[in-house]
C-alpha cells in the first residue's frame, strides 16, 4: 500500500511543534502500525533527516508504552486495541494517515510523539498499593476469595496505563485510569484496610496533576484498549463520597 | 577469575536456613547509610528495589522505560510456579528443585535451584497479600493449571496476563518506597558501564534518555537486575528495548559470563509474516493444553485448507514421538521437532515455516465458551496479528528465541565475580541450566528479589562497611570519560547504514548458525560474519542528530554496538561446547533418532567467560557443578 502520513513533529517540550508530510510506499497490510514508522524513519535516515520519535516497547499490547492518536483516535480506530497491535490491513492504499501525540494538560510533549506520563505514576505512589512487608504475608489460601470478586478485581486490574483514556476525554480527564487502579484493590478483601485512604489520596494527587474533571462522556472507555468499564469511576465516586464523609465524621 | 560458588555447608534443605543464621546482618540504625543501586525495575529489580528501600537501605533504581511499570516481565502470560500442592496431587519443594534440575538438562547449580524451590511458595503469599489477583475456584481458593514439561499443576495465573500482574504488584510496592523518600526512581536513564573502585563495584554510568547528559551515580553495591540478551536474535519476543548492553558492560569490567549459548527457543510464537517484522509475539504455551500440534503427513497438503485435510492425512507429531507427554512436550524438544517438519517441506504458511496448533477437539468436548474463558484475550491476538480466526482455523504456530539461561556468572550469594555487582533475575545465569522450565521465570526474578538479595547484600555490605565513594574521584572520571568518548565515537562515524539495518543483519547470522541447531562448522563461519560485521558497522553506521537531547537512534546504534560484540561471545560459547543439551542441540553431538546427546563426562560445569580486551579472545573458565541430590540421567520425555 501506499500511504500519506501527517506526523506531528516538536523538537523539545518548550518548541513549537508542527506537521510533517510524507509519502510512504509499499507498506505491508501484514505489518502493524509500529512497523510502519519503522519503515517510515529507514526512509527517513536514508534521505538525511533525523527519524520520529515514538514511544514504545513490548509490541504485544501489554507494556503501555506505545500511544499515538491515529486519525483523531487514541490508539487508532480499532476497539479495544493498542496501537503496536494495529495492523495496517485496517488501512486503505492511497489513505493519508494523521499522526499525533497523547494531548493534555498533564502530558507533556517530550519529543515528536513522545509525552510523559509520569502523573500516573505519582497517583500510583499517593495510594495504589496495599501496604504489606516482604515476608509478613500469610498463606495465600488464608483468605479465600469468590471466583466473582477475583475477576472483578481483575478485569479492573487489566489497566495498561497507557494514557488513551485522558488522550481522548475532552477535559483530559485521567477518571478511568485512577478508578481502574482504585477498585483492582478495593474490590479485594486484602485492600479494604487501606481503602478510604487510598481513595482519597489518589483523587487528590490526580486533581493536583493537572488532569480534568469527568463529566461522564464515555470517550474513555470506548477508547481504552482494555475495555475498562465505566463502573469503576461510579464505584471510585461511591468510594470516595463515602470515604470523605468518613473523614468530615471523624 | 575466582569461581568459587560460596554453596554452604549442610544438608541442601538447610543450606539457606544455615546461610542466613550464619550471614552478617546490618544494624538496622545503620542502613540507611548505605546506599545501593538497581537496575532495572521487572521483577528482579522492583523486588529488591522495594524490599531492600522497606528495609531501610537508601536505593536509586533504574529502568530505560518511561515508568518502572513497563519492564519486559510484564509480558509474561503463562503463569508462575511453586511447591505449594494446593492440588494435592503429589508436589513437593523436593519435586519442583527435581523438575528444575532435569528440566534444565543438569547444568544448574543444586543449592541455587532448591532454595529456588523453597522460596516458590512464600513468593505466592507475598504476591496475594500485595493484592495480585490470580485465578481463584469458585470455593474462593487459589486455582492451579499445569504448565510445560510439568505432570503437577502447581502453575498459579492470572488470565493470560500473570507478568503484568505480578509486576503491578512490584511496582506498588516499590511505588510506596517512592513515596517514602527510600527510592529514588530513574526512569528513562541506561546503564553504559559499570564503575569500580578497588576491585569493588562501585557504581554505574549512565544516559539520561531525555536530555543526553551521560552521570556518575556511586554507592556501596551495585544490582544487575537488567533481563535476558534475546534480542541479540534481532527477532525474539523480548520488548524492542531489552538489551545485552548493561551486563556485557559489567562483563567487560571483569564479571564473567557464563554459558552465553544457552538460549531458549519458545515452541509456540506467531510465525514471521515478513521482512517489515520487528519482534516475534509468543501464544502462551499453556495454549498447549488443549491444543494439539500437527502439520500434513504429506508436504503436498501444506497449502490447502487445513479444515478439509482428513485426520489420518495428518501427523500429530508430538504425540507420535513423546507419547507420555504427547503436545506438552519440553520447550526445546517440541521446537525441534517443530523445525525437523518443517525442514522435510511439511510447514505450513509463509515461507513453510510454521505447524498447526488445533483447538477442534477440545473445543468439541468442552465448548467455544470453555476455550474462551481460558485463552480469549490469546485468540483476539492472534487474530489481530495474522487476521485469522483460531475458532475456526488452526492456529499457526513457529518456534522464536524467548528467553536466555546464560548471564552474567553468579555465586550462591547472587554476586559476581566482581565483588559488590550482584545480578539478579534473567540477568544471571544460575538456575535453569540449559533450559528453563515454564513459569519458573518470573518464580526466580521475585525469589530473588525478595527473598534472596535482601540476606546476601546485607551480609557483604555488613563486611565492607559504610562508605559511598564520591562520584567525581579520579576512578568514577575516567568510566565516564570513556562512555561519553564511546559516545562521540557513533555519532562521528557518518556513514550509510542504519543501527537497525546491522541488528537485523546480526540477527540473520545469529538464527542461522546459532538458531535451533548448531553445528562447528557453522558456528566458524558465523563467527567471521560477525567480526566482518563489526568491521563495517564501525565504518559505515549513520547516526542522525547529536547526542545532547532524546536520541532514538544512538540510543540503538550503542545496543548493537554490544550486541554484535556479545554475538561473537555467544558463537564461541556454543563452539567449545562439544555436547548437544536443553537449548544448545549441536547436530554433530545426536542419537541417530535425533535426540540430543550429552556429555557429562566433560561439559557438566558451567563455561565462565572472562573478557581480555577489545579485539582479544576471551578465555573460558568453569565452575565444576557436583550433584549429590539427584543421579544425572537422560531426559527422556517418550
Ligand atoms: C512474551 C514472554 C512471555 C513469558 N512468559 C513467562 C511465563 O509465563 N512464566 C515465566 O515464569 N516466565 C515467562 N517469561 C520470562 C520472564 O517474563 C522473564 O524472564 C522475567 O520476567 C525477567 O524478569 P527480569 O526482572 O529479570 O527482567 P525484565 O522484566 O526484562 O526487566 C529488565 C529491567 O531492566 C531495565 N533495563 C534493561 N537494560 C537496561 C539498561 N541498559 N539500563 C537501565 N535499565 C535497563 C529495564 O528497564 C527493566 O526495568 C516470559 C517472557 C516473555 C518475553
Ligand atoms: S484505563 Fe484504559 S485507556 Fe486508561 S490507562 Fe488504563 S488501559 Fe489505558
Ligand atoms: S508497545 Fe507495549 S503496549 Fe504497545
Amino acid at each position: 500500500m501506499k500511504l500519506t502520513l501527517k506526523i506531528w513533529r516538536q523538537t523539545g517540550p518548550t518548541e513549537n511543534g508542527s506537521f510533517e508530510s510524507h509519502v510512504l510506499d509499499d507498506v505491508s497490510e501484514d505489518s502493524s502500525f509500529l512497523e510502519m514508522l519503522d519503515q517510515l524513519n529507514e526512509q527517513l535516515l536514508k534521505q538525511g533527516n533525523e527519524p520520529i520519535a515514538f514511544d514504545h516497547d513490548c509490541r504485544e499490547g501489554i507494556c503501555g508504552t506505545c500511544s499515538l492518536t491515529i486519525n483523531g483516535y487514541a490508539h487508532g480506530p480499532e476497539n479495544s486495541t493498542t496501537t503496536c497491535q494495529l495492523h495496517m490491513r485496517k488501512f486503505n492504499d492511497g489513505e493519508t494517515v494523521t499522526i499525533e501525540p497523547f494531548r493534555a494538560k498533564a502530558f507533556p510533549v517530550v519529543r515528536d510523539l513522545i509525552v510523559d506520563r509520569s502523573a500516573f505514576d505519582r497517583i500510583i505512589q499517593s495510594g495504589g498499593f496495599i501496604s504489606v512487608r516482604t515476608g509478613s504475608a500469610p498463606d495465600g489460601n488464608s483468605i479465600p476469595i469468590s471466583k466473582v470478586d477475583a475477576d472483578k478485581a481483575m478485569d479492573a486490574a487489566a489497566c495498561i496505563g497507557c494514557g488513551a483514556c485522558v488522550a481522548s476525554c475532552k477535559n483530559a480527564s485521567a477518571m478511568l485510569f485512577t478508578s481502574a487502579k482504585a477498585a483492582h484493590l478495593n474490590l479485594l478483601p486484602q485492600g479494604q484496610a487501606e481503602k478510604d485512604a487510598r481513595v482519597l489520596n489518589m483523587v487528590s494527587t490526580m486533581d493536583d496533576s493537572g488532569f480534568g474533571n469527568c463529566r461522564n462522556y464515555g470517550e474513555c472507555s470506548a477508547a481504552c484498549p482494555k475495555d475498562i468499564s465505566l463502573d469503576y469511576i461510579a464505584k471510585l465516586n461511591r468510594d470516595h463520597a463515602k470515604a470523605k464523609i468518613k473523614e468530615i465524621f471523624s | 577469575m575466582n569461581l568459587d560458588p560460596q554453596i554452604p555447608d549442610g544438608p541442601i534443605a538447610d543450606k539457606w536456613d544455615n546461610h542466613r543464621f550464619s550471614s552478617k546482618l546490618v544494624n538496622p540504625a545503620n542502613k540507611r547509610k548505605y546506599r545501593i543501586i538497581v537496575v532495572g525495575s521487572g521483577l528482579a529489580g522492583g523486588a529488591a528495589a522495594a524490599t531492600l528501600g522497606e528495609l531501610g537501605y537508601q536505593v536509586d533504581c533504574f529502568c530505560y522505560q518511561d515508568t518502572p511499570r513497563r519492564a519486559h516481565s510484564i509480558a509474561a502470560q503463562g503463569g508462575i510456579n511453586a511447591a505449594k500442592n494446593y492440588q494435592n496431587d503429589g508436589d513437593s519443594i523436593h519435586r519442583l528443585f527435581y523438575d528444575t534440575v532435569k528440566g534444565g538438562d543438569f547444568r544448574s547449580r543444586e543449592a541455587n535451584v532448591y532454595r529456588l524451590a523453597q522460596n516458590s511458595t512464600n513468593i505466592i503469599d507475598q504476591c496475594v497479600a500485595q493484592g495480585v489477583p490470580f485465578a481463584r475456584e469458585y470455593g474462593g481458593l487459589l486455582a492451579n493449571r499445569s504448565f510445560g514439561g510439568a505432570q503437577v499443576s502447581r502453575t498459579f495465573y492470572a488470565r493470560g496476563q500473570t507478568g503484568q500482574q505480578l509486576l503491578l504488584g512490584a511496582y506498588s510496592a516499590l511505588s510506596r518506597q517512592i513515596a517514602s523518600g527510600q527510592v529514588q526512581m530513574h526512569t528513562r536513564h541506561e546503564m553504559l558501564d559499570l564503575v569500580k573502585v578497588d576491585g569493588h563495584a562501585k557504581g554505574i554510568i549512565t544516559r539520561n534518555l531525555v536530555t543526553g547528559s551521560t552521570d556518575a551515580w556511586t554507592a556501596d553495591a551495585v544490582l544487575i537486575c537488567t533481563g535476558g540478551y534475546g534480542n541479540v536474535y534481532y527477532l525474539s519476543t523480548n520488548a524492542a528495548g531489552c538489551n545485552v548492553t548493561a551486563t556485557y558492560r559489567a562483563h567487560r569490567r571483569g564479571a564473567g559470563f557464563a554459558n552465553p549459548c544457552f538460549t531458549q527457543i519458545h515452541p509456540t510464537c506467531i510465525p514471521v509474516a515478513g521482512d517489515h517484522q520487528s519482534k516475534l509475539t509468543l501464544m502462551s504455551e499453556s495454549l498447549r493444553n488443549d491444543g494439539r500440534v500437527w502439520v500434513p503427513l504429506d508436504g503436498k497438503n501444506c497449502d490447502k485448507n487445513p479444515n478439509d485435510i482428513a485426520e489420518e492425512l495428518r501427523d500429530y507429531f508430538l504425540e507420535r514421538k513423546y507419547p507420555s507427554f504427547g503436545n506438552l512436550a519440553p520447550r526445546d524438544i517440541s521446537s525441534r521437532s517443530a523445525k525437523e517438519a518443517c525442514d522435510e517441506s511439511r510447514g505450513v504458511g509463509p515461507g513453510g515455516r510454521g505447524v498447526y496448533l488445533d483447538f477442534a477437539d477440545s473445543i468439541s468436548r468442552l465448548g467455544e465458551s470453555a476455550i474462551r474463558e481460558r485463552y480469549g484475550n490469546l485468540f483476539q491476538m492472534y487474530e489481530r496479528i495474522t487476521g485469522e480466526n483460531a475458532y475456526k482455523r488452526p492456529m499457526r504456530i513457529y518456534p522464536a528465541i524467548h528467553y536466555t539461561m546464560g548471564g552474567l556468572w553468579v555465586d550462591y550469594n547472587l554476586q559476581s565475580s566482581v565483588p559488590g555487582c550482584f545480578v539478579l533475575g534473567e540477568a544471571n545465569f544460575s538456575d535453569h541450566g540449559a533450559n528453563r522450565l515454564g513459569a519458573s521465570a518470573l518464580m526466580q526474578g521475585l525469589s530473588d528479589g525478595y527473598f534472596v538479595i535482601p540476606y546476601t547484600v546485607g551480609n557483604y555490605l555488613a563486611s565492607t562497611g559504610a562508605g559511598t565513594i564520591s562520584p567525581d574521584g579520579p576512578e568514577v572520571k575516567e568510566v565516564l570519560e570513556s562512555v561519553k568518548e564511546r559516545t562521540s565515537q557513533l555519532l562521528s562515524i557518518s556513514g550509510k547504514k542504519s543501527a537497525r539495518s546491522y541488528h537485523k543483519e546480526l540477527g540473520q547470522i545469529m538464527w542461522e548458525y546459532a538458531g535451533m541447531a548448531r553445528n562447528a562448522t557453522g558456528l566458524q563461519k558465523a563467527i567471521g560474519e560477525i567480526q566482518d560485521l563489526r568491521d563495517h558497522f564501525q565504518k559505515n553506521l549513520l547516526v542522525p542528530g547529536t547526542g545532547d537531547r532524546l536520541n532514538v537512534e544512538l540510543e540503538r546504534a550503542g545496543r548493537v554496538r554490544d550486541f554484535i560484540d556479545f554475538g561473537e561471545l555467544l558463537c564461541r560459547d556454543a563452539l567449545e561446547r562439544n555436547e548437544s543439551c536443553g537449548g544448545h542441540f549441536r547436530e554433530e553431538y545426536q542419537t541417530k533418532e535425533g535426540e540430543a546427546t550429552r556429555d557429562d563426562e566433560n561439559f557438566a560445569h558451567a563455561a565462565v567467560w572472562e573478557y581480555k580486551g577489545e579485539g582479544k579472545t576471551p578465555v573460558r573458565h568453569k565452575e565444576e557443578l557436583q550433584y549429590e541430590n539427584v543421579k544425572l540421567a537422560v531426559r527422556s520425555y517418550k
